[in-house]
């Protein structure tokens, strides 16, 4: 909490909140910030207001990153993502700080929340390398030809998150997109941004390389169409859109037949045990084929 | 000197027990649709068929409804095992009709006997018989211990594989426990009827299958229409991208079988007459009315003299003419419509300065007819490397090392099929890897089968037809 008082004759140095992109943190491009709060109104910090260019360099840095990411061996997006974990775990009271401030409530149930945060990585990271049995198949053709489908990341993946779970309801959607071996252009909760720009400091030190995550804070409504329309952005989750701009959303994505995730009625609880409907949703199954004989 | 020409062996026509008209089928029987009546004619001489009635708004709507009614009352709480058998049923009338129905698909499709009478329609037989399969199995789909159907299909499908896409779409839909209202092609409408009677002779309960012909208007009224639950289209990526468009918001859901410009890479080490056969097969299979047909041939700089040479001598002994003929390798153009975009295309590659070398092959007086055709010189940036033609035009680039090969491939906004030629594995595994289409096919072209999963990458559109991955656009989990 930035804006904490003095205690003891001491004011504590408060934080600058920076977009994360391409692995570095640069303000915005266009200079623009906006106010956050907390649950009863007072001002935590100023976020960056990320521009339409900063989005545009966001695609380019996850662009740029998805031939060495989803190139990687399943094993090792697994240890990455597992290493995010252990980062996360060891900066467990600080995030404990940022959902309560984001989110309000007790402080018992905002550890609950960053627990099941740390738990989420876990269990995707454990997936990396387990999607292709299960998703994938050997297919048993007619005629002397052997076969077989595996799951391969669709590119980049544009999500607008969860407005209301800052920090358990991104990982959960950004978490699949990783373990798919995708890479991710995310823009945060607009209201409550803070625990996502902490989560940015965590993935740059967790050797997920520079510009597989980029995160983004600012006006969803005003980024969304953008990302909806790019051309370098192969799908879209537009589970925390906000509800007036997500059909235009879908309507974009129709411009390069982008996979769309529809906005739900509702967010759903991030605290429900996850499936593998994120990971199906962000693989394509490619066929191959091959003949056998002498 | 002896020549061995080919004496004709043509089919008969009469095989194919075609009717003066044909009518919509909905809620269980033929019925006078309100739409204008189509005429459909035989591309090989453009003479008409039959007269076809079509669908009006009204019978997209009691289409729709009887749809409806069926998935609450009757399809939908059967057990699956019951599904299954009323599948197994259809799929084995295919096979008993399949002389009737390959005829009958030659006559309205212009394709030449050979391909309906060994391809469609064993392959559309087979669709209904694995999906019929998977009816009372679909909590070991993977999808989840007990996945549900999604409701009413609206499926719109094209020209080139009538019966098969038919199948395609009705097979999986209804092994799933959905219902379905289909719209064949325009040009192409009599296979999906016979298939909707052959149903009927099942007895598949009224309304789980209907069959509405009709032009563009009928399938934009139907993808558009509230009480689908689910749309699932193939054709053109134009098309899609606007039905996509159509949907968004809604909550339907959506899949799309779109366009395709594949690129068949033929290295250096290929077996070459095989290869040969490969590439020919590739882009002349269905006059090239394929959508992941191997349009891009991409052949490694060292060999490429050698290779087009090999390749020119033997299209140049396709035999082109009557699809009814037994010996007849490439058939008629589907419709005037399409044969003026595949010279209009080929005029692009001229006016871009490639080089486009002609068989020689004598076409018929009548007919619609196009001839092979190889564009040679042919540049990334020009039209007939970038665009789908959708008919026998095959354009020729080179590269120089895999990598390039790689990087020339992928270099499309579609994504749905491409070909290898090596006779080193590890080199073909690498380049699988690369590539991003939906199925790559390693020393071997077009080949389907109901146990395996197609469908494209990008612009090529998304969801899998086939095979397991293929159920999960027909089931909520």
């Amino acid at each position: 909490m930035s804006l904490s008082p003095a205690v003891d004759g001491r004011l504590p140095v408060a934080k600058t909140f920076k977009l994360y992109v391409g692995g570095a943190f640069p303000r915005s491009e266009s200079g623009r910030v906006y106010p956050v709060s907390d649950t009863k109104g007072r001002l935590l910090a100023h976020a960056a207001q990320a521009s339409r260019k900063d989005l545009r360099d966001a695609v380019s840095a996850a662009r740029g990153a998805f031939g060495g990411w989803s190139g990687a061996t399943a094993y090792n997006r697994g240890q990455v993502l597992y290493r995010v974990a252990e980062m996360l775990q060891a900066r467990h009271d600080q995030f404990v700080d940022d959902v309560l401030a984001a989110e309000g409530g007790t402080r018992r149930k905002a550890s609950g929340l960053v627990d099941a945060a740390i738990d989420r990585w876990v269990w995707y990271a454990g997936w990396t390398d387990k999607i292709a049995s299960v998703l994938g198949s050997v297919n048993p053709v007619a005629g002397p030809l052997v076969n077989w489908s595996t799951p391969e990341p669709t590119g980049v993946v544009g999500v607008l998150a969860p407005q209301s779970s800052s920090l358990l309801g991104l990982v959960d959607v950004v978490a699949p997109v990783l373990a798919t071996g995708c890479t991710v252009v995310v823009v945060a909760s607009q209201e409550r941004p803070l625990p996502a720009v902490g989560l940015g400091e965590v993935l740059a030190t967790s050797d997920v390389p520079g510009g597989v995550v980029n995160v983004l804070t600012g006006s969803t409504a005003e980024l969304a169409p953008w990302l909806a329309a790019h051309g370098d952005v192969q799908a879209l989750d537009l589970v925390g859109a906000p509800e007036e701009v997500a059909a235009d959303c879908e309507r974009a994505a129709a411009g390069t037949v982008k996979r769309v995730l529809p906005r739900p009625a509702a967010e759903p609880d991030p605290a429900r045990a996850p499936g593998i409907g994120r990971l199906r949703a962000f693989a394509e199954i490619k066929t191959v084929w091959h003949p056998v004989g002498r | 000197m002896t020549t061995w020409d080919y004496a004709p062996a043509p089919e008969s026509a009469a095989l194919a027990n075609l009717a003066p008209t044909y009518r919509p089928f909905v809620d269980g029987a033929f019925v006078d649709g309100g739409g204008e009546a189509l005429k459909t004619v035989n591309p090989a001489t453009e003479e008409v068929l039959a007269e076809v009635g079509t669908a009006s708004a009204q019978d997209v709507d009691r289409a729709v409804a009887a749809a409806r009614r069926a998935f609450e009352k009757t399809w939908g709480p059967m057990p699956g095992a019951e599904r299954a058998k009323y599948l197994y049923r259809i799929a084995r009338i295919v096979a008993e009709r399949s002389r009737e129905l390959a005829v009958l698909e030659t006559l309205d499709n212009g394709k030449p006997i050979r391909e309906s009478r060994d391809v469609d329609v064993p392959t559309a037989s087979a669709h209904l018989f694995h999906h019929a399969g998977w009816a009372d199995k679909l909590g070991y789909a993977g999808l989840g211990p007990d996945p549900r159907p999604v409701g009413v299909v609206g499926a719109v499908i094209p020209w080139n594989f009538p019966l098969l896409m038919a199948a395609w779409k009705i097979a999986p839909a209804l092994a799933c426990g959905n219902t379905i209202v289909l719209k064949p092609a325009e040009t192409t409408p009599l296979t999906a009827l016979v298939l909707a009677e052959i149903a009927a002779e099942a007895g598949l309960p009224a309304g789980v299958l209907n069959v509405l012909p009709g032009a563009g208007d009928v399938g934009a009224a139907l993808v558009g229409h509230a009480g689908l639950d689910k749309v699932a289209f193939t054709g053109s990526t134009d098309v899609g991208k606007e039905i996509q468009r159509t949907l968004a918001g809604t909550g339907r859901r959506l899949t799309l079988e779109l366009g395709g410009k594949a690129a068949n890479i033929v290295y250096d080490d290929a077996a070459i007459d095989q290869a040969v056969e490969g590439v020919v097969d590739g882009i002349f299979f269905n006059q090239g009315h394929v959508c992941c047909a191997g349009s891009r041939l991409l052949v490694q700089e060292s060999i490429a003299e050698e290779f087009s040479e090999l390749l020119l001598r033997r299209v140049e002994t396709l035999r082109v003419g009557d699809p009814l003929d037994k010996n007849t390798d490439v058939g008629a153009i589907n419709s005037r419509a399409q044969l003026g975009r595949i010279v209009d295309l080929a005029a692009a590659g001229d006016a871009e300065g490639a080089v486009r070398w002609t068989s020689s092959c004598p076409l018929p007086e009548r007919g619609l007819y196009f001839p092979p055709t190889v564009f040679s010189g042919v540049e990334q940036t020009m039209r007939v490397a970038r665009e789908e033609i959708f008919g026998p035009v095959l354009s020729v680039l080179t590269f120089r090392t895999p990598e390039e090969a790689v990087a020339k491939a992928n270099n499309t906004p579609y994504g749905l099929s491409a070909g290898i030629w090596t006779e080193k594995g590890a080199k073909a595994m690498w380049t699988a890897q690369r590539l991003r289409a939906g199925v790559v096919w390693t020393n071997t072209f077009n080949r389907f089968d109901p146990t395996s999963p197609f469908g494209g990458y990008r612009e090529s559109g998304f969801g899998r037809e086939g095979g397991r991955a293929g159920l999960e656009a027909y089931l909520s989990a």
